[in-house]
């Protein structure tokens, strides 16, 4: 017990996880813990290898670099923290998020970003299907390409994509702003390509700024917004209620 | 939920332990399937006449007894070994004639795979015992697939587990459930083709017996599987050769693929495919909805 409790006591102070030998639950409580009581900003998480779960639900400043690849559900409800995969993520990424900045090195799996409210969210590969979907004020920066159904019901943030964009980008979509430079296999319903203006290339030129992303050209990408004309959008609905 | 695996060696050089690297594969998707697991491992071909995979329910059900019996009925060569209720047949004459026979006159031995190569050993049970019992960890060959099961639509047996057979040196295992399986399967009996559980991967593995025994190539059995079946799933079929894999067009069940030179192997998720040689620095993505990817020896795809 004694030993046990001594690795736990360095783990926290030197911020250093191997998920070969502790558990994604002693990490993930480690890290909760920052929030009422700070003994390291710096965390390193060895091993990860697929677990699920990873940094789930940090609320805290902190700097978590994951060294390889994570499985589902990575920094999800992430607040305020800069977390970083050295590797590809499964399922979910960031879903839920608030606040902070989550990077992957590589490609996400389906539902990066899903229903997040806030913070930076930034794929360096390719983002699978229904990235961003519902999406809630998270802004999203994929360099490569992302699946169908991206940003479906996105109702505020930015997703920009530096590569394609596959079937029904933005379906049923409120008010998020969507940019693509590449091609779109086709919009979902109600979605339309819309005029990139000066403030668009504003907004496009501070989020690349934000993200790190030097190599891109906001005039390039050409941008995709609601036409509002489905059912919520109707004043004449307004009477069902 | 169901976990799938595969594991298809581009060259020889894994092949004494493909058993080995297939292992904790498995094993690492019991938490997406404890009930049952199978596999389908191919190697060992047969130059004449048939293997067979066979299973009687007794453990000590007398082989030599049967395999004298199918020598002399069938004036053939027969040639094989016991692997815990399963023994696997290396019979001289077609697989058609020994199905014939043991239908015939063996009710009580199941024909769980037909063909040259391809062995189908599965059980009710948690992953890690099913490998063990099998000694999957001593076999070799040049791929194999398996399943590990959370059943949903049907009973937790053995026959409801994966792999399915389907057709020779055929095989199928499945993650999701389709919605229109027992329509097909009412059209598919009118057609001849044989059901014995109520199990909604049957229904597609028969589907894609049918589809191949009117003619079809693998590639269009499967884009007409993917007309045909409505649900959610990704599949991935063993062949003589290799293995193909194929997700629902909207890709509602997971996947991943990691390729190397010397192997490509596919899994639910990516905690599968840690324990193998070289995969830190494999190519590893997800595969797209409604494609079909089809990896075999003697073609590029």
């Amino acid at each position: 017990m004694t030993t046990n409790n001594l690795a736990e006591k360095s783990a926290t102070e030197n911020g250093v996880y191997d998920l070969a030998v502790q558990s994604v639950r002693e990490l993930n409580q480690a890290l909760h813990d920052q929030r009422h009581q700070l003994t390291c900003t710096e965390w390193k998480v060895l091993n990860p290898k697929g677990q699920h779960n990873i940094a789930v639900g940090v609320d805290k400043k902190l700097t978590i670099d994951i060294q390889g690849h994570a499985g589902y559900y990575c920094a999800g409800m992430n607040k305020e923290a800069d977390i970083t995969v050295h590797g590809h993520a499964g399922q979910g990424v960031a879903e839920n998020m608030m606040s902070g900045t989550v990077r992957v090195k590589g490609n996400a799996s389906s539902s990066a970003g899903a229903t997040a409210h806030g913070g930076l969210l930034i794929i360096e590969g390719d983002a699978g299907s229904r990235c961003g979907i519902s999406m809630k004020g998270v802004d999203i920066v994929v360099k490569g390409s992302v699946g169908h159904m991206s940003c479906f019901m996105g109702q505020a943030g930015i997703l920009a994509v530096c590569g394609d964009a596959g079937d029904a980008l933005g379906d049923s979509l409120y008010e998020a702003h969507i940019y693509v430079k590449g091609s779109v296999k086709s919009l979902g319903a109600d979605c339309i390509e819309k005029e990139m203006r000066p403030e668009h290339i504003e907004e496009l030129t501070a989020l690349f700024e934000r993200a790190g992303v030097t190599d891109q050209d906001p005039k390039d990408f050409k941008r995709y917004g609601s036409a509002r004309q489905l059912y919520n959008f109707k004043v004449d609905n307004a009477a069902a209620y | 939920m169901c976990g799938i695996v595969g594991l298809y060696l581009k060259n020889d050089k894994y092949e004494g332990e493909l058993g080995k690297l297939f292992t904790p594969m498995l094993i690492a998707m019991t938490e997406r399937g404890p009930d049952s697991a199978g596999f389908a491992i191919y190697g060992d071909e047969v130059t004449e006449g048939c293997k067979l995979t066979l299973r009687h329910e007794d453990e000590n059900f007398d082989w030599q007894a049967l395999a004298d019996e199918i020598k002399t009925s069938l004036n053939t060569t027969v040639d094989w070994f016991q692997n815990s209720k399963v023994a696997v047949f290396k019979v001289g004459a077609d697989a058609e004639s020994v199905e014939d026979y043991l239908a015939s006159n063996h009710h009580d031995v199941m024909v769980m795979s037909a063909g040259k190569s391809i062995e189908i050993l599965k059980e009710v049970g948690l992953p890690e015992h099913i490998v063990d019992s099998f000694k999957l960890s001593q076999m070799k060959g040049s791929h194999i697939i398996g399943h590990t099961r959370m059943a949903t639509e049907s009973a937790v047996t053995m026959e409801g587990s994966h792999p399915f057979s389907t057709g020779l040196d055929l095989c199928l295992v499945h993650n999701g459930s389709f919605s229109n399986h027992n329509r097909l399967r009412q059209e598919l009996k009118r057609e001849g083709i044989e059901f014995s559980t109520e199990n909604d991967t049957e229904v597609a593995a028969g589907y894609l017996t049918y589809r191949l025994q009117q003619g079809d190539s693998l590639n269009e059995a499967l884009e007409n599987a993917l007309q045909t079946l409505d649900g959610f799933y990704t599949l991935t079929i063993g062949t003589k050769d290799g293995f193909a894999v194929v997700r629902d067009p909207i890709a509602c069940k997971p996947a991943v693929i990691a390729e190397t030179d010397d192997y490509v192997a596919m899994a639910s998720e990516y905690q599968a495919l840690t324990t193998l040689p070289g995969i830190e620095n494999a190519k590893v993505w997800e595969p797209e909805p409604a494609r079909i990817y089809v990896w075999e020896r003697g073609t590029t795809h």
